[in-house]
Order: C-alpha cells, then sequence, then structure tokens
C-alpha cells in the first residue's frame, strides 16, 4: 500500500496472480520420479462466494464450462467451515496438464467477472504407493506454492512437507515464510 | 478527510509558533518535540500497552485453531502478514486491532464477542480488524494526535503554574494584560479542544474505511452488518458505568444541533450503527448485481 492510499484509508484488493499454475505439470513428473508421489488426477479451487445473482451465475457459467470439455470426468462443488467455497474438477490421473488448464479456466471465468480478490488458493493433490498423501498448494495472492501433508484431523507430517519443498525448490516458487503454510483441514482430495 | 488530516498538522505548527512567540525562544520547539516523543512512544508500544490494558494473553493456533484458521484465511486473501493472536476473557463483546506496522500487530478478542457471534459474523469482525491493520490506523491517528498530546501536556503545566518564569524579563505581567502563562493555557485548551473534534471524525472515517475493506475481503456485508448489531445491542445491555453516573453527560447529547448535528455525533469515536449499515447495504448491493 502506497502513501496515498494509507493516508486516505483506501486499500485496494489484491489482484490474483494466474499464470504460475502451468508449472505444476512439469513438478508433478519431478515429484513422480524424485519422491514416488503420482498426481491423483484431482485438482481444486478454493475461494470465497459472494453472496448474490451475479456471483451464482458465474459458478454456474464454470459449472457448465468444464462439464462441456471432453476429457473432464466431473466437477464437485462444497463449502468448507470456514465458509470458503471448494470447486473439484476430476481427470485422468496421468493428465496433469489438462487439470491446470481446467483450474486456469474457473480462475480466470472468476477473474473476468470481477470476483479475483476472491481467489484463495489452489490445490493439487498427490498420492504414493504407501498411501501417504500430500497437497500442492498454489497461493494466488502471493504467487507461491507449498506442500500440505495433513495425517490426521489436525496433524501434519512436517517431514514430507519439507522434503517435497527441497525436491521441487528448483522448479517452483515455494512460498520462503513457513509461517505462510496455511493448514487445510479437511480440503476435498486429501 | 484529507482536509482534516492537513488541519491537524496546521494546528500542531501553530501550537509550536504560537508558543514560540508567546513565551519565546526555543520552548515552543522544545515543546513540540516532547509532544512527537512521546506520540511515537505511544505507537511504538501500542501492542504491548494494549494487550496489557485488557488483560488480554496471546493463543497459539494450538489453543484457539478456529480462530487461527479465519486470520490465516484472511491474510492471505489480502496478502498481508499475519498478526499475532490474543484473547482477553472479559463478557464486553470488543475486538481490536493495534500494534507499530502490520509485521508487528495483534488481533484482540474478547470471550464475549466469541460466545456472541456465528462464524461468518466472526470472520466479519476479523476482516474490519485486520483492514485497522492493513491501513495502519495507529500510526495515522498517533501523528494526528500529536497535537493534541502537546496541548494536553502544556495545559496541565500552565494550570500548576508551571510556566511563571515564561516571561520573566522581558513583560511585566503587572502592567494590565494576561500573565503570559493564561495565554499559554487558554492557546493550549483551544488547539486540545479543536484537535478533539478533529481527531474524533478522522476516527469515524477510519472505521468506515475499515468497514468497507473488511466487507469486501470477506464479500460479505451482511456477515460484518449483523455482527456490528448484535455487538451494539451487546454493549448497550452490559452497562459498563453506573446509571446514575452517567444521566448528568448524557443530559448534553440529548439536544440536538442545528443541521441534526448533535455533539454526540461530533465527538464520537464510531460512526452510528445506521451510518455503518448504510454502507455496508450498499457495498452488498454492489457485489450481488448480476453480471452482464
Amino acid at each position: 500500500m502506497g502513501l496515498w492510499d494509507t493516508i486516505t484509508g483506501r486499500s485496494r484488493p489484491k489482484r490474483a496472480n494466474l499464470d504460475a499454475l502451468f508449472l505444476v505439470p512439469s513438478a508433478a513428473i519431478t515429484l513422480q520420479t524424485a519422491a514416488g508421489l503420482n498426481p491423483t488426477g484431482d485438482g481444486s479451487v478454493c475461494f470465497r462466494a459472494a453472496a448474490g445473482a451475479g456471483f451464482h451465475q458465474t459458478q454456474e457459467d464454470i459449472v457448465s464450462l468444464l462439464e462441456g470439455t471432453e476429457d473432464a470426468l466431473g466437477v464437485q462443488i462444497t463449502t468448507d467451515s470456514y465458509g470458503f467455497t471448494w470447486l473439484q474438477v476430476h481427470r485422468a490421473a496421468d493428465d496433469t496438464g489438462g487439470l491446470c488448464t481446467d483450474l486456469h479456466a474457473v480462475n480466470t471465468t472468476l477473474e473476468g467477472e470481477g470476483f479475483g480478490p476472491g481467489l484463495l488458493c489452489s490445490l493439487i493433490p498427490f498420492a504414493d504407493p504407501s498411501g501417504r498423501r500430500v497437497g500442492l498448494v498454489y497461493l494466488y495472492k502471493k504467487g507461491t506454492f507449498y506442500p500440505f501433508a495433513p495425517t490426521g484431523p489436525q496433524e501434519r507430517d512436517n517431514l514430507l512437507e519439507l522434503q517435497v519443498r527441497d525436491t521441487l525448490r528448483d522448479e517452483l516458487p515455494i512460498e520462503p515464510e513457513l509461517s505462510g503454510w496455511m493448514a487445510l483441514w479437511g480440503a476435498p482430495g486429501l | 478527510m484529507t482536509t482534516v488530516m492537513f488541519l491537524l498538522g496546521a494546528l500542531f505548527v501553530a501550537l509550536v509558533v504560537g508558543l514560540a512567540l508567546a513565551a519565546g525562544g526555543t520552548l515552543g520547539v522544545i515543546i513540540g518535540l516532547v509532544g512527537i516523543g512521546f506520540a511515537v512512544y505511544q505507537w511504538a508500544n501500542s501492542d504491548k500497552v494494549a494487550m496489557r490494558a485488557m488483560r488480554a494473553r496471546e493463543v497459539t493456533p494450538e489453543q484457539a485453531p478456529e480462530l487461527h484458521g479465519m486470520i490465516d484465511r484472511l491474510c492471505a486473501l489480502a496478502d498481508m502478514p499475519k498478526p499475532r493472536v490474543g484473547v482477553a476473557d472479559t463478557p464486553v463483546p470488543n475486538a481490536f486491532a493495534t500494534g507499530r506496522s502490520p509485521e508487528r500487530s495483534v488481533v484482540c478478542v474478547t470471550t464475549g464477542i466469541l460466545g456472541m457471534l456465528t462464524a461468518e459474523e466472526m470472520e466479519g469482525v476479523l476482516a474490519h480488524e485486520l483492514s485497522h491493520v492493513a491501513h495502519r490506523d495507529v500510526l495515522v491517528m498517533t501523528v494526528a494526535s500529536s497535537a493534541g498530546i502537546a496541548a494536553g501536556m502544556l495545559g496541565q503545566g500552565a494550570r500548576f503554574g508551571a510556566f511563571g518564569f515564561f516571561g520573566g524579563g522581558r513583560r511585566d505581567n503587572n502592567s494590565g494584560g494576561l500573565p503570559i502563562w493564561v495565554v499559554v493555557l487558554l492557546f493550549s485548551l483551544l488547539v486540545y479542544a479543536v484537535s478533539f473534534v478533529l481527531l474524533r471524525l478522522l476516527s469515524r472515517y477510519r472505521e468506515l474505511a475499515a468497514d468497507r475493506a473488511g466487507a469486501y475481503l470477506t464479500m460479505r456485508p451482511d456477515a460484518l452488518a449483523s455482527a456490528l448489531k448484535k455487538i451494539t445491542g451487546g454493549i448497550n445491555q452490559i452497562p459498563q458505568r453506573d446509571l446514575r453516573q452517567v444521566s448528568a453527560a448524557s443530559a448534553l447529547c440529548i439536544a440536538p444541533a442545528i443541521g441534526g448535528v448533535s455533539i454526540k455525533t461530533l465527538t464520537a469515536t464510531h460512526p452510528s450503527l445506521e451510518q455503518r449499515l448504510d454502507q455496508l447495504a450498499r457495498i452488498q448491493a454492489e457485489l450481488s448485481r448480476p453480471s452482464g
């Protein structure tokens, strides 16, 4: 916020940074080869739904757009206990590129209708054969990624998270502040 | 609102220059510097002082997972550093944010407000408080109040005759004319009164600004509106002072001055509930307009 905005008390809503999502497909291959973590084929966008007709219409447009895509296996909408909406997209497990295109379509539609400031994060879950799960979270406002590996209702596997961070350090902009690695308990797909 | 800020700055300069003229020499400048120094000290320690005054304790994410989760999400939405979180154990529903910068700030809620509001309403209140942090309201209000602080200190000093030495050899206090300390006292009182009204005006404006930014952040103006209604209702339900004691002062507030401006509306630190709800309703209408 600049000096003038501070003096007048007018903060502008932060715009979302959308393009870094396309770095995910190559990062997924790295995770697969280096850590044995495979994409599950799911992906979700978490946003704050505005009250009223305008938003409702936009959300319906997005769902019909995604369901019209050939390779998409389905779309789900859920609301979490914090009042955020999760729009979950299913694809074939090896189609990370298509998944990212879908997520990007959700983002650009929301942004185009002026709801970009409501975008919170995107989540792409990975799983290894032993059943451990870790989600790659993209923070729209910061433009950074971080891993989130829940093991119980309020527990997370910090070692796995740090391992993922070290694996992807050269490919993705990783959130440097560990306190910014927000916990997303009960996120769909994890 | 820039006019108010300008007037407050001008007032400060007028105080220093007026004192320099009245008392002569560098005394006015010294008083001015002391005023600024005191304001800076208040600002730098605002988080600790406020937490202690409210008897609040800091809570960890393990102790208050819900509260931390909400603040985490709001901070990620607004891209701001996460403040520390405090809880004050009192039944009065209230929340405040303070601290010298967004990096070193604290958001504090009372147990009363936690019990009274739903999760959505609580989020609206937290977004309002985080907007205060993002707008650096503690800094703005401290800078704006430095003239008032200096004038207040002078007034206290002059009342107890600390400035009897002012005129010393230069003026003869006995040959008619007011003694210099009376001039200083009157002048400081005037500055203090003007600064008081301007500050309250500024504070009401900053509250509305925080309401607006908070409503756009959560996209739920209705949640903040119902929280405000509950809180103001709740504060009225729990009188903080003996009613017999208040009656003398509240007699002043019934009498409305010309144009519907009463002493109450001029000196309140917060805008009226009506005004705040009006603004939230406008934001709600804007958010829910169907897209083309």
